[in-house]
């Protein structure tokens, strides 16, 4: 990162709980836009960012006892980067879910009620990584923007 | 959650009081439309003003919503502020419920 990218009061932790991750996520965007992000960028990654950090709440630590989640970000020019890392269990076949939504040209009951999530965060965000590193796993969600934070 | 539901003509307006529904609060989100709704109004209009944010879990519940109601029976929405907007629009659910700026102008358009 660039020495121009501000870190400041830009790490979370907390513990994933699904009423913990409300707090969180209000407390990360409520910080990130006192820190300059576009005001126009602010819905997507608060979008994002509640998909995500609900699939570690249900997948990650499904079954297990629940442990932290650590957010940290990095506001650069005209990029925000935030990275999740939870220590649940791995994604499947140890990559990013595709996010293909299930079709909405159906019947009233067949309309999908879930799998909205992985589809939203390909929508927002301009570039997804995924790594398995010590026993837990690394998500970083990147959103270019073209004005200056 | 917090609903509150009044009859206008044949239309009943169901009322979001939370300014969120995710995924904390879609399970008992689903279960109270389900008492709030076992009523005879042929159209239901779900306002949404106070809501700031939804998540695919609230959006998922409020599709549940919609198909636990009988066959003839419509659900519409008011009020989307533009976030919420926003994730119905991404999911193409905007193509699958009639969305209206305010509860007025969904009362206003009527049933069709």
């Amino acid at each position: 990162m660039g020495s121009n990218c501000k870190h400041d009061c830009l790490d979370v932790s907390f513990p994933a709980t699904q009423a913990q991750a409300s707090v969180g996520i209000a407390t990360l965007s409520a910080r990130l836009a006192a820190h300059g992000l576009p005001e126009s960028k602010a819905d997507d990654v608060k979008i994002a960012l509640a998909e995500a950090i609900n699939n570690v709440v249900e997948h990650a630590y499904a079954g297990t006892a629940p442990a932290d989640i650590q957010i940290d970000c990095s506001l650069c020019e005209k990029k925000l980067v935030i990275q999740i890392s939870d220590t649940g269990s791995p994604m499947p076949g140890l990559r990013v879910p595709s996010g293909l939504l299930a079709s909405v040209d159906t019947a009233l009951q067949d309309l999908p009620e879930g799998g909205f999530g992985w589809h939203l965060i390909h929508q927002l965000t301009s570039d997804i990584q995924y790594e398995r590193r010590g026993g837990g796993n690394l998500l970083c969600l990147r959103f270019d923007f073209d004005e200056m934070p | 959650m917090g609903l509150s539901s009044d009859m206008t003509g044949e239309t009943q307006i169901i009322s979001v009081h939370c300014d969120r529904i995710d995924a904390a609060l879609a399970i008992q989100f689903k279960e109270d439309m389900r008492a709030e709704t076992r009523t005879d109004a042929k159209r239901v209009v779900l306002d949404l003003s106070t809501v700031e944010f939804i998540d695919s879990s609230g959006l998922g519940a409020i599709v549940a919503a919609m198909k636990q109601l009988e066959d003839g029976r419509r659900l519409d929405l008011a009020g989307l502020r533009p976030i919420v907007e926003k994730v119905f629009r991404l999911t193409r659910m905007d193509t699958v419920f009639r969305l209206f700026a305010s509860l007025d102008e969904a009362i206003g358009a009527g049933a069709d």
